[in-house]
């Protein structure tokens, strides 16, 4: 399975994005890392065909998105914002896809207690997204995000409102279900961290224009535990990302007009 | 002294509910064909309102051509229209329910049309990428989410719709074509019998209380769970 983005320009007014091309190859867990205005959620919406690319085209497992429907199925969303449905229980909320698609109850059901047991929820399925913590709301989300078992997995800054001891968990569970479902994940955030830790590859971007400016493997063994947080490696991958994303914003300010 | 203010000007509330249990057989028929419009109103309005709101959100173009005229409708005295809808609808309750329907219209429009485009725009978002028709959409999403400001309108035009009532009653009261509270009102106002007029001004209040009472009792049942507005403080 593949995601191919060939060469795509989006321009609002400005130019948001070059054109980029990027490959995503099935089982890899791929992070868009870049200050705001890079255009990665705008890269995330066009693979996910929320967005049309102004020029060239995304094409998944073979297909243009324009073909709608099935291939639109295989994939998975989560939001920065867990975007639930107030009014709707757990259960009805990560339902959602499944309802959509028009999946028989009981199948669906049976599907939605497995996500939902995935994610460490099993017992809140009647409680509403209100009674629920951040974090845990979040993890809803995902649930959502997994109960259509996608083939590819994109995540906008899912974890981007969260403090950093929960948004810590979450990043290791969420390594926990890309390994035990053999998913695929294009990931995005402006936390060098939380790229380092997740990724097996990082797409470093630049913004004013947006751009691909790095590719940058982080070949680290998994299971990847907590302490890796604090290890000689993970210091090194963070710095050298660091350092080229520092690098890439001072050519933005030595170019800018005084 | 205060006390000495005669019955004729403002009767004691003791004298009003004499006549209202002296009256009561009288007062309460009035009630019950006020409360049939009021109630038969309500209902059309609240249907017709939804219904004219659902069109408007699924057509922009729609909504600019029709809107202006509901606005008007909602600007146009009552008073004003009600004999001409008196003169064209031969049956009496048809015009009356006919007036005070269009005195209550006008806020569930503009409440439910509001409410029906108030979406989350994430969620709004997330609909679009499952590819969800147009009808689960508004099945799933827009209807849900208007019900709170749906509600917002029906408590609105619940008192309006009674108004309404009352009001229509009193053009066509002195054509001899009602029987219902305002008649009553009118014709205790030619007898001077003013603490009969304070009596059914005390069942149209009430009414209109009760009616506001179970329109928020009805929210909060619908809306208690998940809606910021019903939830209690904490």
């Amino acid at each position: 399975m593949e995601v191919q983005a060939a060469q795509k320009t989006y321009p609002g007014g400005t130019q948001a994005l070059l054109p980029v091309n990027l490959a995503v190859r099935e089982g890899e867990f791929v992070t868009l890392l870049g200050p705001s205005g890079c255009g990665k959620s705008t890269l995330l919406k066009m693979v996910a065909g929320l967005l049309q690319p102004s020029a060239g085209r995304v094409l998944l497992w073979g297909q243009t998105l324009d073909s709608t429907g099935p291939v639109n199925r295989r994939l998975g969303f989560v939001f920065q914002d867990a975007t639930l449905m107030p009014w709707a229980t757990v259960l009805s909320n990560v339902r959602l896809p499944l309802d959509l698609a028009g999946v028989p109850r009981a199948e669906a059901d049976a599907r939605v207690r497995t996500a939902l047991a995935g994610v460490g929820l099993a017992r809140f399925e009647h409680a509403l997204p209100r009674e629920l913590s951040g974090g845990m709301q979040m993890r809803v989300s995902i649930a959502r995000g997994l109960v259509t078992e996608p083939r590819l997995l994109l995540m906008d800054e899912p974890f981007g409102a969260l403090d950093e001891i929960t948004r810590n968990r979450l990043d290791a569970d969420l390594l926990a279900l890309w390994k035990s479902r053999g998913l695929t994940v294009l990931f995005v955030t402006h936390s060098i961290h939380e790229a380092v830790f997740l990724s097996t590859r990082v797409l470093v971007m630049a913004a004013r224009p947006g751009r691909i400016v790095a590719d940058v493997p982080i070949a680290e063994p998994y299971p990847r535990r907590p302490e890796f947080r604090v290890s000689a490696a993970f210091s090194q991958h963070a710095r050298k990302l660091h350092d080229i994303l520092l690098q890439v914003s001072g050519d933005v300010d030595a170019q800018a007009p005084v | 002294m205060a006390l000495d203010v005669p019955a004729y000007l403002v009767p004691s509330p003791w004298r009003v509910a004499q006549v209202l249990v002296a009256d009561a057989d009288m007062l309460f028929a009035s009630l019950a064909v006020t409360l049939k419009i009021t109630l038969l109103a309500f209902a059309c309005a609240t249907v017709l309102g939804v219904l004219i709101a659902f069109a408007f959100v699924q057509s922009r173009v729609l909504e600019a051509a029709l809107f202006p005229y509901a606005v008007l409708l909602q600007v146009t005295p009552i008073v004003a229209i009600a004999p001409l809808i008196i003169i064209w609808v031969k049956d009496p309750t048809a015009s009356l329910v006919i007036c005070a329907t269009l005195v209550a219209l006008f806020p569930i429009i503009a409440n439910t049309t509001l409410g029906l485009r108030s979406v989350n725009a994430g969620l709004l978002g997330y609909f679009q990428l499952q590819r969800a028709t147009r009808w689960q959409t508004l099945l799933r999403l827009r209807i849900p989410s208007a019900l709170p400001y749906f509600f917002g309108g029906l408590r609105i035009s619940s008192g309006l719709a009674l108004i309404g009532a009352v009001v229509a009653e009193f053009v066509a009261g002195t054509g001899g074509t009602g029987s219902g509270l305002a008649y009553q009102i009118l014709q205790a106002g030619y007898q001077l019998n003013i603490p009969r007029m304070f009596a059914a001004l005390a069942l149209i209040t009430l009414t209109g209380v009760l009616l506001f009472a179970l329109m928020a009792l009805l929210s909060r049942w619908a809306l208690g769970s998940w809606h910021e507005s019903e939830a209690p403080n904490e």
